[in-house]
């Protein structure tokens, strides 16, 4: 069958784990990675693996995306990059999979909104965080049943798990994941926190969701609701697991709906504790494979959609 | 000893406008705040801190909601002061500079950068920040009993780098014996720059809060971090008024007035408190087991709403080596132990 080709754009933790994904995709394949330093053990990897490589950035790659059919990119830079990569690599017709907290496109998770984008053929979409890609499908579980006047998730990871990029710009991680746990997740007001936490051995990455709902819950209704999602987002990432809840509690704020889950990694590039890296991989090549289905059906071109 | 402290001058900087939120479940009203931060001014305290317990971003489900915003305690609080600097914490991944320039902006001067004590480069942004708005900045190395001297020296280097003007060394169980705060400090002190201030944070789990901050400054800390009356998370804070008569009588200098101190503790801290901040069986497990002293009212809860007794919580804790902030693991924890005593059943999609 014929593959969609794609590039990787940033040779650290993410770039590294997306060849591993992206390797195991029936309608996938990576050609290109893109780093900045020659030396990285990213692009080393990658090279060994059988992928072209340039440490040029996105420039690099640029003269080479149309001779090498390149259609779709995946971007694990930083925020302060994306935009131009995207800008360049749009023009030339490639889908850009953002996986940087920029979010200069329409945020993605993809049991809750992944089709509607693929159908509106967008040509950036944004995978949030993965504190986000972990705990929106949850707060979209309990606000699909009540409305959620308040969300607020914790991300736990292991400190080995989190690269120099993510440490230095916490920043960037807490606002676009607070915002998207309101415009994916659909709760009225969000809040992000994250801890990183170096016990040894690692701890595998937790996530703690909290909705506080309008109404007094439906508890049963929200529990189905929550375990169905669950099931979902296992459908990509396996090592999605419920711990403890939907526990209900009366709080001082409210009626609070709490969700303790764990996310254990396949494994590929870090090991299984590193399940914060393969929430967000995973996530990025799903929607990859959605676009990519319609790029083979002919559903979707983007130089057409452009002119 | 005594000769070592002779003469030696003592920034101190209190805590019970802050840390003491956690010990009032953040329930400290503006007027409470405003008439303890008169009270430290006025007996000469030159810092005080004043936010959520939790810091910039602390108004949160895992850390309560506090009376007011951090904006409303510092406003109230920055303009009622006259000689003393209003400080303020913020850990990244749950504050950011959004709200340091926010705090900046109602009156804070001075900010601890917190981060975990392995986790230095977690701060950069926000140490570069606090920089830049002209605030006295400090890094804020926490549960420092975790890291050795060795690791500690690197993590420091990491926020003078960044721009911090004083590394603090903070013992957030209150596990450290002087011995392991001597160690640390003087690692410090050899390593950074002779410009860069080094401070201590005890808490008193143990017991030695006043016995730590004394090893400190004769290790070459500066600044020590104080409660008056104690009132702080845990078994509280190194209790301030305590300190400052014990390190007067060595003949050291903090600028402060001993018998204002004393009184403000008795007539107004004090009956502020819910109930005494002392050494229980909960808070001395923290010091034992090296456990966060936030956790002790939120193992409390937990412990009583699923059966199983905080004191088993909080061991299990530190056993899995939970640090500062994730408090959700509280009830997660007790929710797992209740389950494997079958005091707790959670259907499955099936059975529902």
């Amino acid at each position: 069958m014929a593959k969609i080709k794609c590039a990787l754009i940033g040779s650290g933790n993410i770039g590294t784990d997306l060849i591993y994904k992206i390797k195991r995709s029936p309608v996938l394949e990576p050609v290109w990675m893109v780093g900045i330093d020659p030396e990285s053990e990213g692009l080393k990897r990658a090279a060994a693996m059988g992928l072209k490589t340039t440490h040029l950035g996105v420039d690099g790659l640029l003269p080479h995306v149309l001779a090498d059919e390149i259609q779709i990119a995946f971007d694990a830079t930083s925020a302060y990059v994306h935009a131009e990569n995207s800008r360049k690599l749009n023009e030339l017709g490639v889908l850009m999979i953002d996986l940087t907290p920029a979010a200069i496109g329409p945020l993605c998770v993809p049991p809750v909104n992944l089709k509607e984008h693929a159908e509106r053929a967008e040509k950036n979409v944004n995978m949030i965080s993965c504190a986000g890609q972990a705990t929106i499908p949850i707060v979209n579980a309990v606000s699909q049943i009540q409305t959620v006047e308040y969300a607020e998730i914790i991300a736990s990871l292991s400190s080995k798990s989190v690269g120099p990029g993510t440490r230095a710009n916490l920043d960037e991680f807490t606002y676009t994941t607070s915002n998207a746990i309101e415009k994916v997740g659909g709760a009225k007001k969000g809040k992000a926190l994250c801890i990183i936490n170096p016990a040894e051995p690692p701890m595998i990455m937790r996530n703690t969701i909290y909705c506080l709902t309008a109404d007094k819950p439906d508890e049963e209704a929200i529990t189905r609701s929550v375990l169905k999602m669950i099931k979902e987002v296992q459908k990509y990432v396996p090592g999605y697991r419920l711990v403890n809840g939907p526990v209900f509690d009366e709080v001082p704020q409210g009626h609070r709906v709490a969700v303790f889950m764990e996310v254990a990694g396949l494994g590929d590039y870090l090991p299984t504790y590193a399940g914060n890296l393969d929430i967000m991989t995973a996530a990025g090549t799903r929607t990859a494979e959605m676009f990519a289905e319609k790029m083979l059906a002919g559903e979707y071109n983007l130089k057409a959609q452009e002119a | 000893m005594a000769k070592r402290l002779k003469g030696r001058n003592i920034t101190l900087h209190d805590m019970c406008l802050r840390d003491g939120m956690h010990a009032k479940r953040e329930q400290i009203s503006v007027a409470e705040m405003v008439r303890i931060a008169k009270g430290l001014d006025d007996a000469g305290i030159p810092y005080l801190q004043c936010t959520h317990g939790a810091g910039l971003g602390g108004n949160s489900l895992q850390h309560g909601f506090a009376l007011a915003s951090n904006e409303e305690y510092i406003s109230a609080v920055a303009s009622a002061v006259k000689n003393a600097k209003v400080s303020v914490l913020l850990l990244p991944g749950l504050g950011t500079m959004r709200e340091l320039k926010s705090a900046y902006k109602e009156g804070a001067r001075s900010v601890h950068v917190a981060t975990h004590c392995t986790e230095a480069d977690t701060s950069p942004q926000h140490i570069a920040c606090a920089r830049e708005l002209g605030m006295d900045t400090t890094g804020f190395l926490m549960m420092a009993h975790l890291n050795d001297a060795k690791g500690l020296v690197k993590q420091a280097k990491l926020m003078e780098s960044y721009g911090a003007q004083t590394v603090y060394v903070t013992d957030s169980a209150g596990f450290m014996l002087p011995e392991d705060v001597t160690e640390r400090i003087e690692a410090l002190r050899d390593a950074l720059d002779p410009k860069t201030e080094i401070g201590f944070h005890g808490h008193h789990n143990m017991g030695m809060g006043i016995a730590n901050s004394i090893a400190a400054v004769e290790a070459g800390a500066s600044r020590i971090d104080a409660s008056v009356a104690g009132m702080g998370a845990g078994a509280g804070n190194t209790p301030l008024e305590v300190f400052v008569a014990v390190v007067e009588r060595m003949g050291a200098n903090t600028g402060t007035d001993l018998f204002k101190l004393m009184d403000l503790a008795e007539d107004v801290i004090v009956p502020v408190m819910e109930k005494p901040v002392r050494i229980d069986r909960d808070s001395l497990t923290l010091g034992y087991a090296g456990v966060y002293s936030t956790f002790l009212l939120h193992a409390k809860r937990a412990a009583e709403r699923f059966g199983v007794p905080a004191r088993d919580v909080l061991v299990e804790l530190g056993r899995k080596k939970m640090i500062g902030g994730q408090e959700d693991m509280i009830i997660d924890t007790a929710m797992t132990m209740a389950k494997e005593r079958g005091l707790l059943k959670e259907k499955t999609l099936e059975e529902l």
